[in-house]
């Protein structure tokens, strides 16, 4: 099992567009991946309502599991769109 | 006997008057536990999904152009959330009506939103609509959205989602009601964004049949039921003045003492619209609009550009350009600035040259090469300068990069108090009244429970302009006034009487203050700026204005009657 932790870089947080972005890339990931906040359950990263639920704000970091044969690669892809800035 | 007029209130959250019948949004149906359900269940999941995937699809078509475009984009992302149909497949697998299924599955979704509280609270009406709009067509009846009565009406909802409000442009829409909503609301973005009238937040408004006859004020808050015959030929006749100036050309007072009218532009259409309307030019061009969704530094020759486009067409006007006003609350991500607990007193504005001192300059020589290109006649000014040190610094910079005219916003009060020192250094200043009130009143812009501080008719505030002024007369210094102040017409006498020579705004709003600039004298405009200094507080301030303009008006008449 992979995981990453990483901070978000979009200053207004894990929200509307930043989030669409995010969930329409996990959903195009090759295989299943959550995002948890620290102490809450993980949701499914594809999943736009679990996402934005999760309330993560600009710095907040977020846990990205994922189970499978590309796992490390999937979760760097993602963690690294995360970390930018989404809202442009 | 008509029915006696009653009022009730809400937020105004764009301002104006409207007066027209009230028609409702078409109702969303409510689904029916009872229903029948389906016979086969994989046969009403895969109909859900559809339903869905249709929505998000019309989401994303109506998303396409306008300000609601990254709303609705989202909103398109949550019709595609694959957690709805499994969640609405759960409700179908044991039994339930598949419309039925999909309501109960988005309504949990919806409390959870409205738990978690304001921005997501509000995703709960863009949620909602995706409810409406698939249980439409699971159950093949009308969309619900926006009526169509065929005359003028303000429009009733419980709450307008971003789909709807897209679709207002065009319509005979003349002002918003919604029960629910709150002033951050994309409701109150999109009603200012269109110029429409619009109260949000009152629940009274659920009680008004269709057809009642409404005035609304968008500025007060008010909603007024069944307004009297006085009450309509007043919001008929302001409409009216909006529409129709009685005065054109350059802004003056009754004995034709100068007060440019200015606009403020951000945005290439800003600009084509401003520059295609009766006015004296820009009194603010927020270059920071430009570059609001860049990554990477706009480079010399693309800013050039930019630049260039708008000098040529205010061509023969002046154009007041602000240098770059970032900051954490208007992030451009290019400068790469560090998070802050508290960014309205944090890096903003010309603090960020300081960080990155070669933006500032690439964007002095950018300026200073469309100038030259284009022949016009531009201004450059920084913006949040606090100290005499930081004048003198832009100032020597924008004159070694050739800025002819140099001058600076006040917008934060220390630079109020020390003009005298601060305009030695520069050629003009330009108040920034909406920032200026928010650190004087120390009240947060954004917080709506604040905005009786962020009045721009706080005597604190207006003691601040007068002071500002007195420094400029002393050194021969031009003062402006550019933010919500300068489009009041009741406070631009006021205004002038202090001192300022020009008043920069949104394009529509010019109109109305070169009418009301032009009915009053310089020396009754300084009478005027007299006593509302003088006043206790922003709603005397207010009436003193009021009343001291009917008399000089009526006195005027009575002349002109001989």
């Amino acid at each position: 099992m992979a995981q990453r932790v990483v901070s978000i870089g979009s200053r207004s947080g894990l929200h509307a567009r930043p989030a669409a972005t995010f969930v329409q890339a996990a959903s195009q990931a090759s295989l299943p991946v959550t995002i948890a906040v620290d102490g809450k359950p993980p949701v499914a990263a594809d999943s736009m309502l679990g996402v934005m639920t999760l309330g993560a704000g600009y710095g907040d970091q977020v846990t990205l599991t994922a189970d499978g044969d590309r796992a490390e690669a999937v979760l760097e892809e993602l963690a690294a769109l995360l970390s930018k800035e989404l809202d442009a | 006997m008509s029915p006696t007029s009653t009022t009730m209130t809400g937020h105004g959250v764009s301002p104006g008057l409207a007066c027209a019948p009230l028609a409702r949004m078409t109702p969303p149906v409510v689904t029916d536990p009872d229903e029948a359900p389906g016979d086969n269940p994989g046969h009403e999941v895969q109909r859900v999904r559809q339903a869905l995937a249709a929505v998000a699809a019309q989401l994303s078509t109506i998303a396409a152009g306008g300000t609601a475009g990254a709303i609705l984009e989202a909103g398109a992302a949550m019709a595609s959330d694959p957690a709805l149909v499994q969640a609405a497949a759960h409700h179908i697998g044991r039994g339930m009506p598949t419309a039925h299924s999909l309501s109960l599955a988005i309504d949990a979704y919806c409390a959870q939103l409205e738990e978690a509280g304001g921005y997501m609270a509000e995703r709960a009406a863009d949620l909602r609509d995706i409810r409406n709009r698939a249980v439409a067509l699971l159950m093949d009846v009308p969309m619900p959205g926006i009526p169509r009565p065929g005359h003028p009406f303000i429009l009733a909802a419980e709450d307008l989602s971003p789909a709807d409000t897209a679709q207002l442009a065009g319509s005979d829409v003349v002002g918003l009601l919604t029960e629910k909503g709150g002033p951050t609301g994309h409701t109150a973005i999109l009603a200012r964004s269109l110029a429409l009238p619009a109260v949000v937040g009152c629940p009274q408004a659920a009680a008004l049949p269709d057809g009642t006859p409404v005035l609304l004020d968008g500025r007060a808050g008010t909603v007024e039921a069944h307004p009297s015959p006085q009450r309509r030929r007043q919001a008929l006749e302001e409409a009216r003045t909006r529409t129709q100036p009685r005065t054109k050309g350059p802004g003056r007072t009754a004995d034709q003492h100068a007060v440019a009218l200015l606009t403020n532009i951000g945005t290439p259409a800003d600009a084509l619209r401003a520059a295609q309307a009766d006015n004296e030019g820009v009194g603010l061009f927020r270059t920071e609009f430009l570059f609001l969704d860049r990554r990477e530094p706009p480079t010399l020759e693309e800013q050039i550009q930019a630049y260039s486009q708008v000098l040529t067409s205010f061509e023969g006007r002046t154009v007041t350009v602000r240098t770059l006003d970032a900051g954490s609350d208007k992030p451009l991500p290019f400068l790469q600035l560090p998070r802050e607990d508290n960014p309205a007193l944090g890096l903003r504005g010309l603090r960020t040259a300081t960080l990155r001192p070669g933006i500032l300059e690439t964007q002095l020589k950018a300026l200073v090469t469309a100038q030259r290109r284009t022949g016009a006649r531009m201004r450059v000014m920084a913006p949040m300068v606090s100290t005499a040190e930081e004048a003198a610094h832009f100032a020597g910079l924008a004159r070694s990069h050739g800025v002819q005219t140099v001058g600076i916003m006040i917008e934060v009060p220390s630079a109020a108090l020390a003009a005298d020192r601060l305009l030695q250094h520069v050629d003009f200043a330009s108040i920034g009244t909406n920032d200026l009130a928010q650190y004087t009143l120390a009240a947060d812009r954004t917080s709506h429970a604040l905005s009786h501080l962020l009045d721009p008719w706080q005597p604190a505030l207006l003691n601040l302009v007068a002071k500002v002024c007195g420094a400029a007369e002393a050194l021969g210094r031009h003062v402006g006034v550019c933010g919500e102040a300068a489009a009041d017409p009741l406070l631009a006498p006021v205004l002038a009487g202090l001192g300022v020579s020009s008043l920069s705004m949104a394009a529509p709003a010019v109109a109305a203050v070169r009418d009301a600039l032009a009915q009053l004298a310089l020396e009754q405009c300084r009478s005027l700026a007299a006593a509302v200094l003088d006043a206790a507080e922003p709603a005397a301030a207010r009436a003193t204005a009021q009343e001291m303009g009917e008399a000089f008006r009526a006195a005027a008449h009575d002349r002109e009657g001989l």
